[in-house]
């Protein structure tokens, strides 16, 4: 007689895993073994002897490393509910961390790649050995310089900042090609640009200039001109920003940056909502990147790894970093990279499980899947930005009653002003509806900040529950502040204590560390 | 579009859904959301891709048939490595990394991500433990941008410009970290004496304008440091920092280099439980003291510990974390950006399940079967050891006295299955061997080679009958 | 533990129209007009946020309404230290603010505006840790919170976890007689010692003030390292013309501006004559850095670095120094000039190169107020 279910209540009663699971040093027991080594072998051994043994003064290693020892099944529990603690993109709505792109990775792609025909080639194998891992790192980058209007396209970078730094390398490669690296010392960026293109910049030597908005929010043309001189290298610019405002007059700073003899670099971290809408090339760009793992479907592992698409006018073809793979005919080569070449980044051929994840991505879509892609991520940003502004307290600044691409930049000021309630115990409590989004924008440009980017991979429904936690999380903020302010109840831990985590004295960055800081609280 | 394009990917592309939206927020089409993008701008036509394989099986059948198109290591024998290695993952390995709260996360709080936290922490500690270092950074991309940070780090903090390069690099790590740093510093190449070291030549080029002297052990060839105090010595004496970069591999009986003066150990943790993958799986590490100079250099996230509201609960964040560039732009260290930290917890799972026992065993089957397999080679007449130095892993073997190139070699021993190394020069060829290769695929190499060349020689013999000259015979 | 300092007459000048509410004359004339202080509603909003965790904490303060009315109200236990005088004057505030420091309270709440600020901070040991509740009309002291709620929020926390890390804020306060007359002139009085929250997740960045003073540090250091020798640089006042000074290796009068040349200064807290005299020996160079929130780089505080100098100095006068954040904070309002001087107004709009670190810049517009039209040159 317990039939029928009740109904849903109107917020899904969630709780994460605790399994209050102490650091694995704490399991070890002596002798437990989690894995074998396979055994010297006889006729080895009377070969060659005890090659500990006579290792040259001071090369044997005297204490063993303090690894832990534990039996094979021990390290996999452990293990899993670690991963059971993690809310990974499979299980929430992972809108909450806007400019990462947080879409779904297809399933049937980690089948295809897990496979030894992949994970057992060897990088500097007979290429004839390896014409598919060839064949399909060829064919990816030229769709993605179909995709980008650009001439030619490196996977080689594994990474979004490390296809920034070869931007910048290739930039100061073509100045110096030209007799100009000593004239053209000066890199301009926007304060909305992802903050790695100044960093690489700076790391490659360059001054940078940055520029502020205008009032609006769009990137000012005149503080550009105003910058400009023959002493530019270039432009680094993200379009749309990661406000989600895309600039109108991107040809307008193409031209200018040229018209000084400087290139223009675009970061195309935020290309999910214009693929197949516009592109790099097309506004006159020199040089550009895309964060394949981003844009085109690749699962972000916990922080990576992640891949890097290089794409460049032919101008500037010969200085991208190497190795490359080159067509004859129906095989396909290795080609080390040629004299202007700005040589390696990482090994050999980048991320290749990703290139080949990304491929089979694209390979799915096609060109009105992309197109689709693009599309849908705008209108669910744009529908999502339609919810969340109707949440009291919250706001979108810059760019007032405008359309957004593919994120918005939101604010929750007027909820902090009047209640003393941070974003980030908004976000902190978000995650005891099994949500989350981040906080961590730098430069602090818009007060108590949060950065949603729907994509094109979550349903309405999801996009409204993701609302209506926020709607939820605010009004706590007014009626019951103190449940936002202790937040997390439902989650692996509890509100967690950071006032050591800046102190030399006090951190501890890995158990070594902490025994020796701490000697009382673990047992010898 | 003549009917609805509906994909399994993009939920709202299902029209009712779409057309929900769209009257949602007022909007006649998607065309509205675009308005800030000139029309000059907008491409105008299809992008010319290849039909799409929208049917899951027929996408499977199409990239499977690409991938059956390679022929693995597991199909041929393998002797190679100069920079990805063959050896064993444990399955417990895949299967953790492959579980997917790690595997599709990426970089949420403490508290909804703490198990990625604390398997990142973990890593650096179980790595700190094997390294004998307090300080170790969530990966970085690779071996090559961890040495060039660790040698941009102390730049930076010796305000010097100078370099020693002591050892033989790879040439790809090599030019990769010069292109990285030569704003800053000027890299110097002091020559290897006998495979390693030249320490009076450290001596006699170091002064008060040296930043840094770095050591790569094992070097290009494998040829493993063995006075890597007196190097530490002799820099420290100038207040020059000591980078070392490694393969962390052997240290289950090698001494580890922070017991030998090392200041920054750097290098690849591929060989910790990650597959070849073509090259594709690398991932940096940058280890130093417990001294804050060092650590606030590093450019890299570091986690740490922390208490919680709840006694006995383990938490952790973010040490120090305004030292990255996300913080201070470009005044900040480098950068941080997305890089490899999937690779650090497989890493971490890897030398949990070695423990201090497995990682002993490894090591001392790397160290007698290259030992082996140098005696096994170095027999052959004609062949000779490039250096006398202990060897992990990798060694070279030059083939010029036996009237042999080294491609000569891998193109004949590549007809028979065998990839036998990779050569770094004319006559120099670089053979890996791990503990996938065992004594028989050792053999098996050294008959190989033993029988090129008896055919070389019994080649140069009717050459001379002839009086024509081997290099046109060889062409 | 924790105290409360209200000021009942803080804010009373606002709603009255009178900027500012210090003076025994002013507040009578608020009076007049029916002003009724809002600090202790304020301050009750501010601990009724430690009341809902902490219902029965306990807060020491002063009789009556310069605190233990407010205590009450918020349902919390008020311990009485400290009586006050009738009527109230600013020593009062000043002397309740040394009774509950030398009680032994941690963390002085006050309620009021920049004047209760200072009067809290000439009160209290420069070890003691205060906040504000903002209440008053003029607030231009960073040693405020955002709100009563935030206030409150940062009293609760300070209470849950023992203490907070704290950071020096600067206690600025305005010439009530020129605030008046609208012309803000924003003086240092002091610093308090202010609690700050370091985040619970990776974002803890808010600009902590150990980050600020690394960003001041940067943007000083990058100055410094852009002074030519033969060259006279006119080092106008503020914070970050300290730190210059500081690289510099040289002494900085607070208020003044200082003449330096070839790492010397040649003259200390110079006037608008001493400038001109200083420019006229060869070539020299202003350098300034943004005088308050309203984003003025001349004509407020600095008003010896006068149009006539400016003119003296020629072709590109100003090299203007803040940190990014400092730019970043003006909430895309632009950089004012306000020199008097139509003519000088207009070269100086446009845009400014802010100098932010050794290696790095800011292109800022620049807007004169006084000089409407000028505004946004090409």
């Amino acid at each position: 007689m317990s039939l029928p279910i009740a109904p849903k209540p109107a917020h899904r009663r969630f709780h994460q895993a605790r399994w209050d699971e102490p650091v694995i040093f704490e399991l070890s027991t002596p002798g437990e073994r989690g894995v074998l080594v396979t055994a010297v072998e006889p006729g080895v051994r009377d070969t060659v002897g005890d090659v500990v043994a006579t290792l040259p003064e001071g090369l044997a290693r005297r204490t063993p490393p303090a690894l832990p020892e534990m039996g094979q099944m021990r390290v996999l529990k452990h293990y899993l509910r670690l991963s059971q603690e993690n809310l990974g993109a499979d299980l929430n709505v992972d809108v909450g961390q806007g400019t990462c792109t947080m879409k779904y990775a297809p399933k049937v792609n980690e089948q295809l790649i897990s496979t030894p025909k992949l994970s057992a080639m060897h990088p500097l194998q007979d290429p004839a050995d390896a014409q598919g891992a060839l064949e399909i790192i060829w064919r990816t980058e030229r769709m993605l310089a179909e995709i980008s209007g650009m001439e030619e396209v490196s996977l080689h970078t594994q990474g979004g900042s490390a296809a920034i730094w070869a931007n910048i390398a290739m930039i100061r490669a073509y100045h110096e090609a030209n007799g100009e690296g000593a004239q053209r010392r000066e890199v301009i960026t926007t304060i909305f640009s992802h903050p790695s293109n100044a960093a690489a910049a700076k790391a490659a030597g360059y001054d940078v200039i940055t520029l502020h908005p205008d009032a609006d929010g769009y990137p000012d043309l005149a503080a550009l001109k105003r910058a400009l001189s023959p002493r530019t290298a270039a432009i680094m610019v993200t379009n749309p920003e990661d406000t989600g405002i895309y600039n109108p007059a991107i040809r307008e700073w193409v031209d200018a940056a040229h018209a000084v003899g400087a290139l223009a670099s675009y970061d195309q971290a935020n290309a999910n909502g214009i693929l197949g809408i516009t592109r790099a090339r097309d506004a006159g760009f020199d040089v550009c990147h895309f964060n394949v793992h981003k844009t085109f479907g690749t699962p972000h592992g916990s922080g990576g790894p992640g891949t890097g698409a290089n794409g460049v006018s032919a101008a500037l073809a010969p200085f991208l970093p190497g190795p490359r793979v080159v067509r004859d005919g129906d095989r396909y080569r290795v080609e080390e990279g040629g004299p202007r070449s700005i040589g390696a980044i990482g090994p050999f051929h980048g991320v290749v499980p990703n290139i080949v994840r990304a491929y089979a991505w694209i390979m799915a879509l096609g060109a009105e899947g992309l197109r689709a892609v693009a599309e849908t991520a705008v209108l669910n940003n744009n529908y999502l930005m339609k919810r969340i502004l109707e949440i009291p307290g919250a706001s979108a600044p810059y760019a007032t009653g405008r359309r957004r691409i593919e994120q918005v930049r939101y604010s929750w000021q007027e909820l902090f002003e009047e209640t003393g309630i941070s974003s980030e115990e908004i976000g902190i409590r978000a995650s005891d509806f099994g949500m989350h989004y981040w906080t961590s924008h730098h430069p602090y440009v818009v007060p108590q900040p949060f950065t949603l980017e729907p994509t094109e991979s979550y349903s309405k429904a999801e996009l409204d529950e993701y609302a209506d936690v926020l709607a939820e999380v605010a009004r706590e903020a007014r009626e019951t502040p103190e449940v936002v302010r202790t937040a997390p109840h439902n989650q692996t831990v509890h509100h967690t204590h950071h006032d050591d985590l800046d102190d030399p004295e006090r951190w501890a960055i890995t158990w070594r560390a902490y025994r020796r800081k701490y000697p009382d609280a673990v047992g010898a | 579009m003549s009917e609805p394009f509906v994909h399994p990917y993009i939920p709202n592309t299902a029209p009712e859904v779409r057309a929900e939206m769209l009257a949602a927020v007022g909007a006649a089409s998607v065309e509205e959301f675009y308005a800030d993008v000139p029309a000059d701008l907008r491409l105008g036509r299809a992008l010319d891709l290849p039909e799409p394989l929208v049917a899951e099986q027929d996408l499977a059948r199409h990239v499977s048939g690409l991938l059956a198109r390679n022929v693995p290591t597991t199909e041929r024998l393998s002797f190679l490595g100069q920079g990805t290695y063959a050896h064993h993952v444990p399955a417990v390995v895949d299967e953790v990394i492959g579980r997917s709260e790690f595997l599709t996360a990426y970089a949420g709080e403490p508290y909804e991500d703490h198990g990625r936290f604390q398997a990142l922490w973990q890593y650096q500690s179980l790595m700190g433990e094997l390294l004998a270092m307090d300080v170790v950074n969530v990966p970085t991309y690779d071996g090559f941008q961890a040495t060039g940070t660790a040698l941009a780090m102390a730049g930076r903090m010796t305000g010097r410009r100078r370099v020693l390069v002591a050892s033989d690099v790879l040439p790809a790590k090599l030019s990769k970290v010069r292109d990285y740093v030569r704003v800053h510093l000027d890299l110097e190449t002091v020559p290897p004496v006998d495979g390693t070291a030249d320490v009076a030549g450290i001596t006699d080029r170091l002064g008060g304008d040296v930043a840094a002297v770095w050591i790569e052990t094992p070097s290009r060839t494998g040829a493993v440091e063995h006075r890597l105090q007196a190097i530490a010595d002799a820099a420290h004496a100038v207040g020059a920092i000591l980078v070392v970069g490694t393969d962390p591999v052997g240290y289950g009986v090698l001494t580890p280099p922070a017991e030998q003066g090392a200041d920054i150990v750097c290098g690849d943790i591929q060989s910790l439980g990650l597959h070849q993958w073509y090259g594709g799986a690398h991932g940096g590490f940058i280890a130093v003291h417990d001294d804050p100079r060092f650590v606030m250099e590093m450019p890299s996230r570091l986690f740490g510990l922390a208490t919680t509201d709840v006694p006995g609960e383990v938490g952790f964040g973010d040490v120090a974390y305004d030292r990255t560039s996300f913080a201070h732009r470009e005044e900040g260290k480098e950068w941080v950006g997305t890089a490899a930290a999937l690779w650090g917890i497989a890493a971490g799972v890897h030398l949990a399940l070695m423990g201090p026992q497995g990682m002993r065993d490894l090591g001392e089957v790397l160290l007698a079967r290259t030992a082996y397999a140098q005696r096994a080679l170095g027999a052959i007449p004609g062949i000779r050891l490039t250096d006398g130095a202990v060897h992990l892993r990798e060694f070279a073997i030059d083939v010029a006295g036996a009237g042999l190139t080294a491609s000569g070699v891998v193109d004949a021993l590549r007809a028979e299955g065998i990839e036998p190394g990779v050569p770094a020069g004319e006559h120099e060829l670089v053979v890996c061997v791990t503990e996938l290769t065992s004594q028989r695929d050792i053999d098996r190499l050294a008959a190989a080679v033993t029988g090129l060349v008896a055919a070389s020689a019994a080649e140069a013999a009717a050459t001379l009958d002839t009086v024509a000259t081997p290099e046109e015979h060889r062409a | 533990m924790i105290g409360l300092i209200v000021n009942p007459v803080a804010g009373i000048g606002g709603p009255a129209g009178l900027a500012g509410s210090d003076g025994a004359d002013v507040q009578r004339r608020a009076g007049e007009r029916g002003a009724r202080s809002r600090a202790a509603g304020r301050a009750a909003a501010a601990l009724a946020v430690v009341a809902a965790s902490r219902p029965d904490e306990h807060v020491v303060t002063a009789a009556g309404p310069m605190g233990e009315d407010a205590v009450r109200a918020a349902g919390l236990r008020p311990i009485v230290v400290w009586h006050q005088r009738s009527p109230t004057s600013p020593t009062d505030t000043t002397d309740a603010a040394r009774a509950l420091a030398d009680v032994g309270v941690e963390l002085v709440l006050f309620a009021g505006g920049d004047g209760t600020a200072r009067d809290v901070a000439a009160g209290l040991p420069s070890s003691a840790v205060a906040l504000g509740i903002p209440a008053g009309v003029k607030m231009y002291s960073p040693a405020f919170a955002v709100g009563p709620s935030a206030a409150g929020a940062l009293a609760a926390a300070w209470l849950d976890e023992r203490g907070l890390p704290t950071a020096e804020r600067e206690v600025l306060d305005v010439d009530e007689e020129q605030l008046r007359r609208a012309r803000v002139e924003p003086r240092l009085f002091g610093t308090l010692r202010v609690p700050y929250r370091a985040g619970r997740t990776q974002a803890r960045k808010a600009a902590t003030p150990a980050d600020e003073q690394a960003a001041v540090r940067l943007a000083a250091r990058g100055a410094a390292t852009r002074l030519r020798p033969g060259i006279r640089y006119l080092l106008g006042p503020g914070g970050t013309m300290a730190e210059v000074a500081r690289e510099l290796g040289v002494e900085k009068t607070p208020l003044g501006v200082d003449v330096v040349l070839d790492g010397r200064v040649v003259v200390a807290g110079a006037s608008e004559q001493e400038l001109l005299a200083e420019v006229a020996h060869g070539p020299a160079r202003a350098v300034v850095s943004i005088i308050g929130g309203q984003g003025f780089l001349l004509g407020r505080g600095n008003q010896q670095l006068s149009a006539r100098v400016v003119e003296a100095i020629g072709d590109d006068p100003v090299m203007v120094v803040a940190p990014e954040q400092k730019l970043i904070d003006l909430g895309g309002r632009p950089l004012l000039v306000d020199t008097g001087d139509a003519g000088v107004d207009a070269r100086l709009a446009g845009f400014a190169h802010v100098v932010t670190g050794p290696s790095t810049t800011s292109i800022y517009p620049v807007h004169a107020p006084e000089n409407e039209g000028a505004v946004h040159a090409p």
